[in-house]
């Protein structure tokens, strides 16, 4: 009953996260909205992490097993995908490293920025 | 009635074959520890495989799994939990961690601005691509929100997960970035979740960066698409 309980509440947020896609002009997705009312929920102590831990904890587990259908909806953009395979997956590959270096390079960056003010 | 037509007649075949192809995708990667052979990756080419064999059409498998799909906007909600977790660790370096991100989130759009003018590529395409950084679960919810192509977004995000897993180590390296805070942000914001369990390998405060960027760059990015989603 505990888990159909945390069910309950992952399920109302999820309906709640609809509802504001439904009635705000952002381009964001349900689950956007739902992440940041549960977060903030969190932090207010509206709800209790243990009240939601096990279920979410399980499904976040699962999630992957939720990408494999749209996923294989790839079957019908093949001739989509036929043509344009080889752009994307430069694309996929370069703009990897470019975000790995700016977030690493920005981070060490001012790391190291403030560690020299100390010394100074 | 034929072996065909009862097998995509089934209710359960759909659900069966989902979970456990991952299943084996999850004993494959296991058993060899090799990068490429994803979990994920293997299911959707096992699942794949199956339908186009067995001759059911995608309409009719997607119709059987209902109950798969029903749970994926609230596992994706269930990402507060681990981004309340883990909120506390950009106390420590509040600034580096939010630069850090942000650059990342902000390489990642005008790399795929630039390289898709370069290569001529449609407003379609450019909006199924620019997702590709952050976690699935969200980033599959961004491209269909601004009108991309869910599965190739889904194929992108899975190979750019792998392709972080397989050479973060060496590249941060290479571009001398030896700071661990540094390291686990470059690493989370890059490759998601499929990069952060190399992060883990690298080292406790690696990892737990890396997963406090997963969500943190998904939402920053999911504000940032929906500006620079209309420049081509």
């Amino acid at each position: 009953m505990r888990y159909v309980l945390q069910l309950l509440i992952i399920l109302f947020f999820s309906f709640c996260g609809e509802l504001l896609h439904h009635f705000l002009p952002f381009p964001f997705p349900a689950s956007i909205y739902g992440i940041v009312l549960l977060y903030i929920s969190l932090e207010l102590k509206i709800v209790k992490i243990e009240n939601i831990k096990a279920v979410s904890t399980t499904l976040i587990m699962a999630m992957p097993i939720m990408f494999v259908p749209p996923a294989v909806g790839l079957l019908n953009n093949l001739h989509y995908m036929k043509a344009q395979w080889p752009k994307y997956l430069a694309i996929t590959f370069i703009s990897t490293f470019v975000v790995m270096a700016a977030a690493g390079w920005a981070t060490q960056y001012i790391i190291e920025k403030k560690k020299n003010r100390k010394k100074t | 009635m034929s072996t065909t037509n009862f097998i995509s007649d089934s209710a359960y075949i759909g659900v069966l074959l989902t979970i456990s192809s991952y299943g084996i995708g999850l004993w494959l990667n296991k058993k060899t520890g090799i990068s490429i052979l994803n979990p994920l990756l293997t299911s959707i080419i096992l699942t794949t495989s199956f339908l186009v064999l067995a001759g059911i059409s995608y309409e009719s498998y997607n119709e059987d799994v209902n109950i798969i799909n029903f749970f994926l906007t609230p596992s994706t909600i269930c990402l507060a939990i681990p981004l309340y977790e883990q909120i506390h660790q950009i106390k420590k370096n509040p600034s580096a961690i939010g630069i850090g991100i942000t650059s990342g989130v902000l390489a990642s759009i005008f790399s795929i601005f630039g390289m898709s003018l370069l290569f001529g590529l449609d407003h379609t395409s450019y909006v199924t691509l620019l997702p590709k950084s952050i976690t699935t679960a969200i980033g599959m919810g961004v491209s269909e929100e601004l009108g991309g192509i869910v599965p190739v977004t889904i194929m992108s995000i899975v190979c750019t997960g792998i392709i972080g897993n397989i050479f973060a180590e060496k590249f941060l390296r290479i571009i001398k970035i030896k700071n661990p805070i540094a390291k686990g942000i470059a690493i989370g914001s890059a490759s998601h979740v499929i990069g952060t369990s190399k992060a883990m390998e690298m080292g406790q405060t690696e990892g737990a960066m890396s997963s406090l960027a997963i969500v943190t760059s998904g939402i920053i990015t999911v504000i940032a698409t929906s500006v620079f989603s209309t420049l081509i």
